[in-house]
């Protein structure tokens, strides 16, 4: 055997994940403690009341907000017979689609930008705060601020009227589909920023380097260095938007103006009207459909892996 | 058509990253096609900066480089037809060994069959078939390695950069990828230039040693010149094995004069090339520290020898094949004798006691 054979034959020992047995008492006492302030907020106001949901979407109701317990399940029969449901849940993907392809776009562009063409750090960090600025104020201050620049009279439709580029002021900037579009973008997109940046500023910068010298171009170092390293970061914020948008009823019901609705939307009306067993049963469904989601996105990363890294 | 040769020439190269102090100052230098070119220093002397404005990753404030006839300034290192490994290799964490390899060949719009069967062809060449499938995390360092030189080599370059390539091994894998890449570099047939702050590594491996000091270079040649023929004391020290010594002049005779120091008689060195020495100047002379001979006061000493110094022991360090001396001889600067291991251990000294350093006349040598 030569020597290079015989220390080909050495491989490097991966560290075999440890079985629960043999993990001390001791240490594994430790771990419940390190873990049991997350576990003392997240049994009582995460766990419980999905709990309580999972239960009232079993019971039935006297149509008056009065529950019987029991075990029926017709209240996701009517559910899931109703064509509703599923012109919602479409209507919620395509916003969720769109809403995911441009705050994707936006997002990984801004990371890059900010990551790799800006050489001094503290500016780096100075234009990522930038990023944030709009939520220094409140949801519903930012939904309305929206009127004064897409409504009829708003600054846009002023712009292109005095212009001459449109002779009556476009409606469909404000309340409609393309609102709903613009206002998850605006709110989103950070969601997007931070975690792509999170992990592209851990690229080596050694690695673009290392591109530049095999002949790479700035498209191929992008696609075959970037986007591939960057994909936690990317699955990361496509579960905040995915998450955010499929759960959201009061951005569409504003800027829509009330013309579109969303599966949330729908359950909170079910609440209005006392109908908490079928409100339940579709909490508990969008919650399945969402986990399925978040499990598919988690299958092409090991978010875990990156998250030690 | 494109020169396939791989010679290099810095002409008054400089580099400034503030435009005030010159990392690199005004460096010529000539390396020959084919050569195994060693630039050694401290850290922060500018070897790596020289190395990377010849791969074309920084360009140079001043002068010119020149590869194969053409001058390189201003080139992207695809143009430029060198490639570089990278310190601690800046292997793409997540390409498996094969993608890794094949990644040039793949920016450069070859088919995935051709590069693929390149690129196996390589892996052989650096014996990594069997890991061909795996990641670069699960690869020990020295195979790290070997993925970093093949993924360097695979564009048939005419320049290999290698930017400290050991410096992430240990001792023992040290010793025997710096056979490896001497290896390589006959097979390949091409130019090498490797940065290092390791004497053995360079003087092991290159054609050509070029040592460092603040952006200039001190001395270049083949390794044993600047071994045992250093310039000066900052060569001297800086290769090591070598007792610096310094004094005044005390009298020119013929082909030697005679240097003032603790020695009864001073001590008398050859004047070779350094023809013009006149008495009362300060100079540095160098000794080969496998040169000196200890004898106990009063004995007779070896043919060819005439100074000697009173020295006592300071220490004593056994190293294999011969024993490192620590004398007090020279009241400044550390002085010491290799002496082989057996000669020692005829007549073992210990420490405090006190012996003659002496050596053969015409081995002393004056430095610049």
């Amino acid at each position: 055997m030569t020597e290079f054979e015989a220390f080909a034959d050495m491989q490097p020992s991966l560290s075999p994940a440890l079985s629960p047995a043999q993990i001390s008492p001791r240490a594994n006492l430790a771990g419940w403690l390190y873990v049991s302030p997350l576990v003392l907020v997240l049994v009582p106001f995460f766990v419980a009341p999905i709990l309580v949901v999972l239960a009232a979407s079993f019971f039935a109701t006297d149509g008056f907000g009065g529950l019987t317990p029991g075990f029926t399940l017709a209240s996701y029969v009517e559910v899931l017979h109703s064509a509703l449901t599923l012109k919602l849940y479409l209507a919620t993907i395509k916003f969720t689609v769109v809403t995911w392809i441009f705050t994707l776009i936006i997002g990984f562009f801004v990371a890059y930008f900010l990551v790799f063409h800006v050489r001094n750090q503290l500016l780096a960090i100075g234009l990522f705060l930038l990023c944030t600025v709009p939520f220094w104020t409140s949801n519903i201050i930012r939904m309305i601020s929206w009127i004064p620049l897409l409504g009829k009279e708003g600054l846009i439709n002023q712009a292109l009227l005095g212009l001459g580029v449109i002779r009556q002021p476009l409606e469909v900037l404000l309340f409609s589909d393309l609102a709903v579009v613009i206002a998850y973008v605006h709110q989103l997109t950070i969601f997007m920023i931070v975690p792509i940046f999170n992990s592209m500023a851990r690229i080596d910068k050694k690695l673009i380097e290392a591109a530049i010298d095999a002949g790479a171009s700035r498209f191929d170092i992008m696609r075959l260095i970037v986007v591939p390293m960057s994909k936690s970061g990317i699955a990361l914020g496509t579960i905040f938007v995915v998450s955010i948008v499929m759960g959201d009823f009061f951005v569409v019901k504003v800027m829509s103006g009330g013309g579109s609705a969303s599966v949330v939307s729908a359950f909170y009306e079910d609440v209005g009207v006392l109908q908490y067993p079928s409100a339940a049963a579709s909490a508990v469904l969008l919650t399945l459909v969402l986990v399925a989601i978040v499990s598919l996105i988690l299958r092409t990363v090991d978010i875990r892996q990156e998250i030690t890294r | 058509m494109k020169s396939d040769r791989g010679d290099i020439e810095l002409a008054g190269v400089c580099k400034s990253f503030d435009g005030v102090t010159n990392v690199v100052d005004g460096v010529n230098l000539k390396i020959a096609d084919g050569a195994y070119c060693c630039f050694i220093g401290p850290s922060g002397c500018g070897k790596t900066t020289i190395l990377r404005m010849i791969a074309g990753h920084e360009d140079p404030t001043a002068g010119e480089i020149v590869i194969g006839g053409q001058n390189v300034v201003g080139l992207a290192p695809v143009q430029r037809r060198t490639a570089m490994m990278f310190q601690s290799y800046a292997l793409f964490p997540h390409l498996t060994v094969r993608d890794n390899i094949a990644f040039a060949l793949r920016v450069r719009g070859m088919s995935k069959a051709d590069r693929l069967r390149a690129a196996d062809a390589m892996i052989e060449k650096v014996r990594l078939t069997q890991f061909a499938d795996r990641l670069p995390a699960q690869l020990s360092g020295g195979q790290q390695q070997r993925v970093a030189l093949a993924r360097a080599a695979i564009t048939e370059p005419r320049v290999l950069l290698l930017d400290e390539p050991l410096s992430a091994l240990d001792e023992q894998l040290r010793v025997q990828m710096r056979q490896e890449l001497r290896r390589m570099q006959q097979e390949l047939g091409i130019t090498f230039i490797h940065v290092t702050h390791t004497q053995l590594e360079a003087i092991a491996l290159a054609d050509l040693v070029v040592v460092m000091e603040q952006g200039r270079i001190k001395q270049a040649g083949a390794a044993r010149d600047v071994y045992a023929h250093p310039h000066d004391r900052y060569v001297a020290e800086f290769m090591g094995g070598q007792n610096v010594l310094s004094g005044r002049v005390e009298k020119v005779n013929g082909s030697t004069f005679t240097l003032a120091q603790a020695a009864p008689d001073g001590i008398e060195v050859p004047l070779q090339a350094r023809s013009t020495v006149s008495v009362g100047d300060k100079i540095d002379i160098a000794v080969r520290r496998d040169d000196v001979a200890l004898v106990r006061p009063g004995r007779e000493l070896p043919p060819g020898c005439t100074t000697l110094l009173p020295s006592r022991v300071l220490a004593i360090e056994y190293q294999g094949y011969f024993v490192k001396v620590m004398l007090d001889t020279v009241p400044d600067d550390a002085f010491v004798a290799y002496v082989p291991e057996k000669t020692f251990f005829a007549d073992p000294f210990t420490v405090g006691d006190v012996v003659m350093a002496t050596w053969a006349t015409g081995s002393a040598l004056p430095l610049a």
